[in-house]
């Protein structure tokens, strides 16, 4: 498969999967577009069961068994990973994508000691690029990353168990763990979901600077758009496995065009309730089993209009966003 | 002023950490103790809705679990309408208290149908089953939800309908006073505003107190009157809501707020270090070894609160 954009690290073009359950076929993702360019921040907002997920998870071919690749293809850096095996996309792993959980404290082994297993990363990075292991040159880069990542008393941490650090350090060790693999893109399935609002910022700071200093693409998941918006570049709302807006992040939190990104941002509660009701949006997300004929989010939209029962809008672009909505044409 | 509904005077609860095993009783080691909460007066006024923030671990839920008698103080006082909890009187105070717990996929028992979830309260209480019917009608329309959920079970319901059935469930013996303990931080960011929207309306027309307990600031400036920021079991800043977050007196609260990232603010500013260990507490103040203000009295001197205008601060700033 040729490169058809080299400025991008991640390029999907029409993406649909469904995963196979024993109530029927749920499609999770519904031809979804999605291109990052290399430096650049992302991040995918959208309520559970969006899809959201799946889509980090599709990019390093990390999705469960019985979810299958139905359209469309996934470029990582180049190369269409829908078409490679699980052998070839292994080796992608890590060194060109690499993923943090939402767990912090389900992510590393509870009976490994931290050097153990960040040498263990190291191990794997030589192997791919087929160089040989020295030791003591390793345990220094790992003590120098955990430095990179702002872990006080880097060399006291490294020979503790999981369970002795807390969740920030925790989730510091594997940020750490994924810039020894140098990877191009990191993608972030709510990294921070888990952690306390002081944790969260001290997070947030850290992965900013990375960024910046590695010059790596950052896939940023999260349901908090306050959030998204403090970390990217960039902004994707998804609804029901579709992108219904993809816009700067300025640009979508001050003028959201979608109905429903401007209904998720006017829910945020910003006011005190002497100034009135909060503004809810109607109705719950739809089953994805037997999702809405037409726009999926038409039941719920204050302005819907006959054609949006019948037929799925195209993504179209204004100014600076892409929005997948009738209003816009 | 009339008597609040609940009241704590220097209530305090340590847990052992750690079982004591054989060898510890032969060389008669006490095991550490937690102070989930030490020390803690707080006043809830009828009528009136007081957030609790802090991160976890710093004890809010377990002084939600005090208040609602779930709990038994180690030491300190709680008095509910004026009268003092006893061990001999929690049941009939338990009758005017309800609480709300944070995981409606876990809080509402699979098995039972919704009716017979949200009128089990009654039951306990010696309703008739006419009066139940009633009840079940008026709170069941209250939380805006349908008649003709009565016979479903909890696994027919999505997140926010769960959450609505948890309210019911509090409110159907029209308590005094309900303790919510991260009602909605389970929910997803469009139904969490409903949910919310529901408890402001409900106080409204049910006439009850409650305390809410959240992480999310945001939450709370909306559906607050006080708010209460605790740090490492205490309370260090209580005063009306847009006080608080509009002019933070103690340097927690202050952190805290820079921490959370809005629509406006896109660079946050987290304040340094961790949380302490509850086992062994700084000395002084507990924020000290984070705070960016700290002198030599905070080291050893523990701050009390004072008042400084309408809000009550400890910190030796003030």
């Amino acid at each position: 498969m040729e490169v058809s954009d080299p400025d991008a690290i991640v390029n999907v073009e029409g993406l649909s999967i469904t995963y196979r359950t024993v109530y029927g076929n749920l499609q999770a993702l519904n031809t979804v577009d999605l291109k990052i360019k290399r430096g650049e921040s992302v991040a995918i907002v959208g309520e559970s069961g969006s899809g959201k997920s799946t889509l980090g998870l599709a990019i390093v071919k990390l999705l469960a068994p019985n979810a299958y690749y139905t359209k469309g293809r996934l470029l990582l850096d180049g190369r269409d990973i829908t078409k490679l095996s699980n052998r070839q996309v292994s080796l992608l792993r890590g060194s060109t994508a690499f993923m943090i959980f939402q767990d912090p404290l389900n992510t590393l082994n509870p009976v490994k000691r931290v050097d153990v297993q960040m040498l263990e990363a190291i191990r794997s990075r030589l192997k791919q690029k087929g160089e040989t292991f020295n030791e003591e040159a390793a345990y220094q880069e790992a003590i120098d990353k955990l430095k990179d990542v702002r872990m006080p008393d880097a060399d006291s941490i490294i020979r503790r168990y999981p369970h002795q650090l807390s969740g920030g350090q925790i989730q510091r060790v594997v940020i750490a763990m994924g810039l020894l693999m140098k990877p191009k893109l990191m993608i972030a399935d709510e990294p921070t979901s888990a952690l306390d609002v002081t944790v969260q910022a001290q997070v947030l700071d850290l992965m900013r600077e990375l960024q910046q200093e590695f010059h790596m693409s950052i896939i940023f998941i999260t349901h908090d758009i306050n959030v998204a918006h403090s970390i990217s570049d960039r902004m994707v709302v998804m609804y029901a496995g579709e992108v219904s807006e993809a816009s700067p992040a300025d640009v979508l939190v001050k003028k959201a065009l979608h109905p429903y990104s401007q209904a998720l941002i006017a829910s945020i509660p910003t006011t005190s309730k002497k100034e009135g009701q909060l503004n809810a949006i109607a109705g719950s997300p739809p089953d994805m089993i037997s999702p809405p004929k037409g726009c999926r989010f038409h039941p719920r939209c204050p302005f819907v209009m006959d054609i949006c029962s019948r037929e799925s809008p195209r993504t179209v672009t204004k100014d600076e966003s892409d929005v997948r909505c009738y209003l816009y044409g | 002023m009339d008597e609040p509904i609940v009241k704590t005077i220097g209530l305090k609860k340590y847990f052992r950490a750690g079982k004591s095993g054989l060898l510890n009783r032969i060389f008669r080691q006490e095991p550490p103790l937690v102070k989930a909460v030490d020390n803690v007066s707080i006043e809830v006024q009828s009528g009136e809705v007081l957030g609790l923030v802090g991160e976890s671990g710093c004890g809010k839920t377990t002084l939600g679990r005090l208040i609602s008698t779930l709990e038994t103080p180690t030491d300190g006082e709680i008095f509910f309408t004026g009268q003092k909890v006893t061990r001999g009187n929690w049941k009939a105070i338990r009758r005017q208290l309800q609480m709300v717990f944070q995981n409606p996929y876990e809080s509402l028992d699979p098995r039972q149908s919704i009716k017979s979830i949200v009128t089990e309260p009654l039951l306990k209480l010696g309703f008739s089953k006419a009066e139940r019917e009633a009840q079940f009608e008026k709170v069941m329309s209250a939380v805006g939800l349908d008649q003709n959920f009565a016979q479903r079970r909890p696994k027919d319901l999505s997140g926010g309908q769960r959450q609505r059935v948890a309210v019911a469930r509090s409110i159907v013996s029209t308590p005094k006073f309900i303790v919510l303990d991260e009602p909605t931080s389970a929910l997803d960011a469009s139904v969490q505003s409903q949910v919310l929207n529901l408890l402001v309306g409900l106080r409204n027309d049910f006439n009850f107190s409650y305390i809410v307990i959240t992480h999310n600031i945001a939450v709370a400036r909306f559906i607050s009157d006080r708010i209460a920021t605790m740090y490492a079991g205490q309370v260090v800043e209580l005063g009306p809501t847009d006080m608080v977050l509009k002019d933070p007196k103690h340097p927690y609260t202050q952190a805290l707020l820079k921490s959370v990232p809005t629509l406006e603010i896109k660079r946050v500013e987290p304040p340094h270090g961790e949380v302490p260990s509850l086992i062994n507490l700084p000395s002084g103040c507990r924020f000290h070894t984070r705070c960016p203000y700290v002198m030599e009295k905070c080291k050893t001197q523990d701050p009390e609160m004072r008042k400084v205008g309408d809000v009550n601060v400890a910190c030796w700033l003030y």
